[in-house]
């Protein structure tokens, strides 16, 4: 790529660019829903989205602990995904970086191993389990 | 075996116990008895000390990219650890009997947290310190809430969490701007590129955070608040854990971070480090004189502690290493065992807190006051007690590198502090007011917590009389973190 025949500032167009193009996207998906869609407003439609909770009500409200049990674990094995796709881009060349044939492999086979077993102690809990009635998970 | 297996080797035991008794856990019938698991737990880790024991015979061992490196100064710690751990299992073993369901989970997150302690003190790069920390802090923060049900024990568990989660953010800018200003977040690197670095200032900065974020870990004076009230709603086997196992480490660290990867700042961190002990120093003590509940006493009382081993630090390069290693040793030895001996007097629900709480033990159970009283003198400083070789060590080496008024300074608060240990002593051993009163009639001491007070005992009484063992380990491995300490062992990276 031929260098410093323009000035610095012009490395950063591609982000401009981006910007622009999503701004316009949204922008228009907006405006366009705006213009040709039909509006037929309700109470509920006006009000705040609230992943299907009553938005307006008491705040110490109590709902299952649960929710909580689900989200940590869509944490956990989202990182987990999130961990190997990396590996997974240099996989071909682990063996040259760790100077050992199947190290890198066998690396994330111990991690899938942990990760399997969090599922099995998960799964022995009962938190996967919703039908349950259990007082103290 | 491969240097990355030897390298971790006692880690690598702790983690395969610690899953196993996580997983076994929720197999068991609920109604049964977790002592099974407890018992696994201990041979985990009586396993790992030997495996860390069995690394000493290789030198210096360099391992996964370099950024693990074993040698005496991290078997010393990783002893340290595995021992406060199996006294804590020791005592801990009965504790939860037929009262919490989550027993396994405790030993599993025991495990764990060693496991991350271990890993801090072998690490020699900053974010591998960080990965090891985290272990660490996250397992303490559940078992500190690990009294369910109970108000202040979930309390303890989240102030524990939000203030520690904070303080390692502090640890993580720290490392960010290291890597900025020297490139590198390996600590032997460090030291090599800050010479030339360009940007002194932000490496100082760094070297700060740091010691913010470690401060919090070990509860240095401007860092301490939160550690009463965690104190206090804690299990208290698990305070006698995090009050010593986790500090130790992050002690480590420090040692490491200061004395192999900021020498060169020496005068610029060691002003700074004698300002905080001075401070921890005085605001433990003083804090102390005013509790009324024995584990807020001995809060504050830790946090005096950590003061004192930090005047330990201002003596570079010479003494200060070994006489830090020693007193965090020493530390170890005589607050896990009164912590032992505090969960034996109070058992599950803790119903016996303050200083009047404890009057008149001496009558119904001798011999607990005893060993509680000895734990207490230990703490003051007495003679023949390994609490005074380790003010000796540290004043000494204070001395030595001519700090005198922080000297005078550690000196004059060991006298304040005799007052609040020896109210509490002098407590054990007054006429109780109302005779029939039976706060005392549900101790009983199983096996293997005697096992555990006998250990720390004899532990805290061995380095008052016969320190030299422990201090020439101390001294060997002071020799492999000194700056400029050549390490021309085995180097088989990866």
């Amino acid at each position: 790529m031929a260098m410093h025949n323009y000035p610095y500032i012009w490395n950063y167009l591609p982000l401009v660019l981006q910007i622009l193009v999503a701004l316009g996207l949204a922008c228009g998906m907006v405006g366009a829903s705006f213009f040709i869609g039909k509006h037929k407003n309700s109470r509920t439609k006006a009000g705040a989205y609230e992943c299907g909770m009553d938005p307006v009500g008491d705040a110490r409200g109590r709902f299952s602990v649960r929710f909580y049990m689900v989200a940590m674990l869509f944490i956990l094995f989202d990182v987990e995904a999130v961990f190997m796709l990396p590996w997974a881009v240099i996989f071909r060349r682990l063996p040259q970086i760790t100077g050992s044939k199947m190290f890198g492999f066998y690396e994330m086979l111990v991690y899938l191993g942990f990760v399997a077993v969090g599922l099995f102690y998960v799964w022995k809990k009962g938190i996967l389990d919703w039908s349950a009635e259990k007082g103290d998970l | 075996m491969s240097p990355n297996v030897l390298a971790l080797l006692p880690e690598i035991i702790l983690t395969i116990t610690g899953v196993l008794v996580m997983v076994a856990e929720p197999v068991l019938p609920a109604g049964q008895s977790r002592k099974p698991l407890g018992v696994l737990a201990i041979l985990g880790t009586l396993a790992a000390g030997f495996a860390s024991w069995y690394q000493l015979g290789f030198g210096t061992i360099h391992a996964y990219f370099n950024t693990i490196q074993v040698d005496s100064f991290s078997v010393f710690f990783h002893l340290l650890i595995a021992a406060i751990v199996l006294v804590t299992l020791l005592s801990s073993l009965d504790y939860f009997e037929g009262h919490a369901s989550h027993a396994g989970e405790y030993f599993a997150l025991t495990l764990f947290g060693a496991t991350g302690m271990m890993l801090m003190t072998c690490s020699v790069e900053l974010l591998m310190v960080f990965v090891g920390l985290e272990i660490s802090s996250i397992s303490t923060y559940i078992l500190a809430g690990f009294r369910k049900g109970q108000a202040s024990a979930t309390e303890s568990s989240i102030k524990y969490f939000l203030l520690g989660s904070f303080a390692t953010a502090f640890f993580l800018y720290g490392i960010a701007l290291a890597f900025g200003s020297t490139g590198s977040t390996r600590i032997d690197v460090i030291s090599q590129n800050l010479a030339s670095t360009a940007t002194p200032t932000l490496a100082l900065l760094s070297l700060a955070l740091i010691i913010i974020g470690i401060g919090f870990k070990v509860s240095a004076a401007p860092f301490h608040v939160w550690t009463p009230d965690v104190y206090q709603g804690a299990p208290a086997p698990v305070v006698g854990l995090m009050s010593t196992a986790p500090k130790a480490a992050a002690f480590a660290v420090l040692l490491r971070i200061l004395f192999s990867g900021f020498p060169s700042y020496e005068p610029r961190w060691a002003s700074l480090i004698w300002i905080i002990a001075a401070l921890s120093m005085t605001v433990g003590n003083l804090g102390a004189l005013l509790q009324r509940d024995v584990k807020r006493m001995l809060a504050y009382s830790s946090i005096a502690h950590a003061g004192y081993l930090l005047v330990a630090y201002t003596a570079f390069p010479a003494d200060g290493i070994a006489s830090a290693c020693f007193y965090t040793a020493a530390y170890a030895a005589m607050n896990v065992g009164a912590f032992t001996v505090i969960t034996q007097i109070g058992g599950y629900r803790e119903n016996v807190r303050t200083i009047e709480d404890y009057s008149g033990l001496a009558l119904k159970r001798p011999v607990l006051a005893a060993v509680l009283g000895f734990f207490l003198l230990s703490l003051i400083g007495i003679p023949f007690t390994g609490g005074f070789f380790g003010k000796f060590y540290v004043f000494s080496a204070a001395l030595h590198a001519g700090h005198v008024w922080l000297a005078v300074i550690g000196l004059l608060n060991s006298g304040i502090a005799c007052f609040y240990y020896l109210r509490l002593l002098a407590s054990l051993y007054s006429r109780r007011p109302a005779i029939e009163d039976n706060l005392f009639d549900g101790i009983t001491v199983t096996l293997p917590a005697a096992l555990a007070l006998t250990i720390t005992a004899a532990a805290t009484l061995l380095l008052g009389i016969a320190p030299n063992q422990v201090l020439s380990l101390a001294q060997r491995s002071a020799a492999a973190t000194a700056p400029g300490s050549a390490n021309s062992t085995t180097n088989a990276s990866r």
